[in-house]
This record gives structure tokens, C-alpha cells and sequence, in this order.
């Protein structure tokens, strides 16, 4: 059983990321990535939204006509959105304050849609759901790091305004890591949401090249050692 | 009817019974949060007011004591907005209106005002605002302390002149990175306080309904 799923939790996770690799979601991804705090809220209306798109798009995959299954996505992403949105502002009032506006960002986020047409609408519902979940989480982890690094050169400072989302226990949680800084603009800014992505690519671009010398050298030497030495 | 034409057909009669399902889910699920929803917010709006009015300074039921104020050009606002009045027994004792500084950093910032009866102000407070996050947005009360200073001030202390931010020779401060979004604040604020004097009594008159 995990054999099945553990691809789809590599892909999810890293090798197809969706923040990193599609680059999809980045008008959500860049505009609210300016603190741990925010990129966490958003991440988590993202997983939410994710796993029902995919876990519904799936059920009904085999009654979605092909030529119109586009419009059925954007169709069922927005209802779906909306009836979060709903439900969550009558019976969920506090967390509605906290998530509730990051939930309409969230229609701008085409990693949702990305994901109905190149996974849910193929898979049966138990790979959907996981591919919703780890898709999700791939997305989310990038905007935590995103929104620590922004939040840590612009403002000098981790976990800002936790209490917004865990409760006024969590008003300590704040890490000032600078004292009396006087903080950098440029990385609060959108410019700082670009570069820094742009980084984090980077980044992940040289663990990959990294990664994948290491293996063509294990092979190799696996290679050379199971050549019989001529005698 | 040939091939094509009946696959288009098809096509399309299962798009309407997607759209058709998709909107009454989303409709029957408007009409059954409708009436928790306007319940949350006027607690969420009572629990605002009393934040500025304190709970036991007033004895009326102020979601109801409201006037209906017309655009103002003092205020911002460009349509009729609802003021609340606290009394107490009958005597007046604060007011809760709305107004909207235009010139914030991007667009309009819409504020609470609290006026109590001697022209001071309880309190105010931003309710609606599209500033920077991380910047300008530290004008919300939950975030920092800054709009907490409003209270208890009126046009006399600090005098007139003195209602402006630092930068622009005034009493109050800006934000490192953010001047444009207090001083829009501050000018909303002061512009409030000026109406409140020249139209006291109009705003407490009890209007029979």
C-alpha cells in the first residue's frame, strides 16, 4: 500500500513541488509570504481547499464530460471555496477571523486547478486525497521558509503576531532575533517575495545536482566493481 | 441531428447539470449560514463597541439606538452610514461613528470613531484597510498598540495644530517605513472630531421610530 502512495508523497513533497517546481500559486505564494504567521495561515486554507478539490474532482471523474472538464474545475474549486468560506464564517467564527482572508486568495492559486486536471481527475479518490495533502504541504513548507526569511531580513524577527492564530499564549512566541533592527523594506516588499523565491529555487536546484552526482558516482563505481578485472 | 451536433448536445447538458448542482450547494449553503452569520457579526460588533464605549457607562441597547447619517464630507463616507449612541438614562453619553480616511497608502482605510459626549474620544479603532502587511498595517489594534493612543484625546490636548504626525511637526507617530498610512489616520480622526463639535446635538437627538 505505501508503495503506492510513496511517490506521490516524493512528488508532492519535493521532486514536483508545487511552489518550487510547477511555480504554480505564486500570486497567493508572493503576496502574503511576508511573515512565518501569514505564509502558515495561508498554507493551511491551501491544504483544506486542495484535499476537498481533490477528493470531489476524483469522485466524479468519471461523469465529467472531457471536452468541458476545464470549466466543471473552475466550477467546482469556486463552489467549493465558497462553501468553506460560508461554513466557516457561521460555525467556525474564531478561525474564520484568523483564516478567512487568505480563503478567496485561494481561488487565485492555480496549483488547485493544476491538480484536478493532472492528478484527481485520473486517480481513484485515496491517491487523490494524498496528492491534495502533500501537494498541499509542498506548498505550504515553501511559505513557511519564504515567509521566515522575509520576516527575519525585513523585520528581524520570527513567529510575529502568532497570537493571531494560537491564541494570546502564543504572544510570547515572537523570536526577536535582531535587537534594535532597523529592519530592510526591500524584503517585505513584493520584490523581496521574487528574489527570495528565486533563491529558494537555487537552492534546490544545487541539492538536486548534487544529489543526482552522488548517484551517477555510486553507479559508476557499482559498474567498475562488477566488471570482472581482466586477468 | 448528425454525430457531432448530439456530442455537443451531450457536452453541454452535463455542463448546465454541473452548474445547476454547483450554485444550489452554494446557495443552500447561503440561506443555512445567513442567519449565524449576521449573528456573528453583531456580536462581533457589539463586542467592537463595547471596546470603545465601556459596557458599563451606558444602558441602552446601542445596536438599536442608531441614526441613519447621510454622506458626509467630513467623514469620507459616500453613502448613508449607521452611528450608534450610548446613553445613559437619558442622558447622552458617547458615539460610535464611521469614517473613512481616502488617502491611505492603498485606498481607503475605514475607521470606528468613539466620541464621548465632552468631545474626547473613546477610542478608535480600524475596521476595513488594504495597507502593506507588515508596514502600514500596524495601524490594526491587534497588531500594535499605536491606535490605542487616540483614547482619551480631543481637540483641545493636543491642540488643533499639534493633530498631525511627527514627521509633519505634529504630536503623533508615524511608522519606520509608513508615514503616509497615520498621517491619512490622524487627519480622518481630527476631521471626525471637528464635525462631532459643530454637530453634537443633531447626533444625539432622539428620533422616534
Amino acid at each position: 500500500m505505501s508503495s503506492i502512495y510513496r511517490p506521490i508523497i516524493r512528488e508532492g513533497l519535493w521532486k514536483n513541488n508545487p511552489a518550487l517546481v510547477q511555480l504554480l500559486g505564486l500570486c497567493p505564494l508572493l503576496a502574503v509570504s511576508n511573515t512565518v504567521i501569514n505564509g502558515l495561515g495561508l498554507g493551511l486554507a491551501t491544504i483544506l481547499t486542495l484535499v476537498a478539490s481533490n477528493g470531489i474532482i476524483s469522485l466524479l471523474r468519471n461523469h465529467i464530460p472531457d471536452e468541458a472538464r476545464l470549466p466543471v474545475f473552475v466550477l467546482i474549486i469556486a463552489s467549493i471555496v465558497t462553501i468553506i468560506e460560508l461554513s466557516m464564517n457561521a460555525w467556525f467564527h474564531e478561525l474564520y477571523l484568523i483564516l478567512g482572508i487568505f480563503i478567496p486568495l485561494i481561488v487565485t492559486n492555480c496549483a488547485i486547478i493544476g491538480r484536478a486536471e493532472a492528478f484527481a481527475a485520473r486517480n481513484p479518490v485515496g491517491p487523490a486525497l494524498v496528492d491534495g495533502l502533500m501537494m498541499g504541504i509542498g506548498f505550504t513548507a515553501v511559505l513557511v521558509l519564504l515567509g521566515a526569511m522575509r520576516e527575519l531580513i525585513g523585520m528581524g524577527t520570527l513567529f510575529s503576531e502568532a497570537h493571531l492564530m494560537f491564541g494570546d499564549a502564543a504572544k510570547n512566541l515572537t523570536i526577536t532575533v535582531f535587537e534594535d533592527y532597523r529592519g530592510f523594506l526591500l524584503a517585505l516588499l513584493p520584490p523581496g517575495a521574487f528574489i527570495g523565491l528565486g533563491l529558494i529555487v537555487a537552492l534546490k536546484n544545487v541539492i538536486d545536482a548534487r544529489l543526482s552526482t552522488k548517484q551517477t558516482q555510486t553507479i559508476i563505481e557499482i559498474e567498475a566493481e562488477a566488471i570482472p578485472a581482466p586477468n | 441531428m448528425n454525430q457531432v451536433q448530439s456530442h455537443i448536445l451531450k457536452v453541454s447538458l452535463m455542463l448546465a447539470v454541473f452548474a445547476i448542482v454547483a450554485t444550489s450547494l452554494v446557495s443552500f449553503t447561503e440561506i443555512n449560514t445567513r442567519e449565524q452569520i449576521k449573528e456573528n457579526e453583531r456580536q462581533a460588533l457589539l463586542a467592537a463597541l463595547n471596546e470603545l464605549v465601556d459596557a458599563d457607562s451606558y444602558d441602552n441597547d446601542i445596536l438599536a439606538d442608531t441614526i441613519l447619517l447621510p454622506a458626509v464630507t467630513e467623514l469620507g463616507t459616500t453613502e448613508a452610514i449607521q452611528i450608534y449612541r450610548a446613553r445613559k438614562g437619558e442622558k447622552p453619553v458617547a458615539t460610535v461613528l464611521t469614517s473613512i480616511a481616502p488617502d491611505g497608502y492603498s485606498g481607503k482605510i475605514k475607521l470606528l470613531v468613539c466620541i464621548n459626549y465632552d468631545g474626547s474620544l473613546g477610542g478608535v479603532r480600524v475596521i476595513q484597510h488594504k495597507e502593506t502587511p507588515g508596514l502600514g498595517d500596524k495601524i490594526e489594534a491587534k497588531k500594535t498598540d499605536w491606535i490605542l493612543a487616540f483614547k482619551g484625546l480631543s481637540l483641545q490636548n493636543p491642540s488643533e495644530s499639534k493633530w498631525k504626525v511627527k514627521k509633519d511637526g505634529g504630536e503623533f507617530d508615524q511608522f519606520t517605513g509608513a508615514t503616509i498610512t497615520p498621517r491619512a489616520i490622524v487627519t480622518a480622526v481630527k476631521k471626525a472630531l471637528l464635525y462631532f463639535e459643530k454637530h453634537r446635538d443633531e447626533l444625539f437627538e432622539v428620533t422616534e421610530q
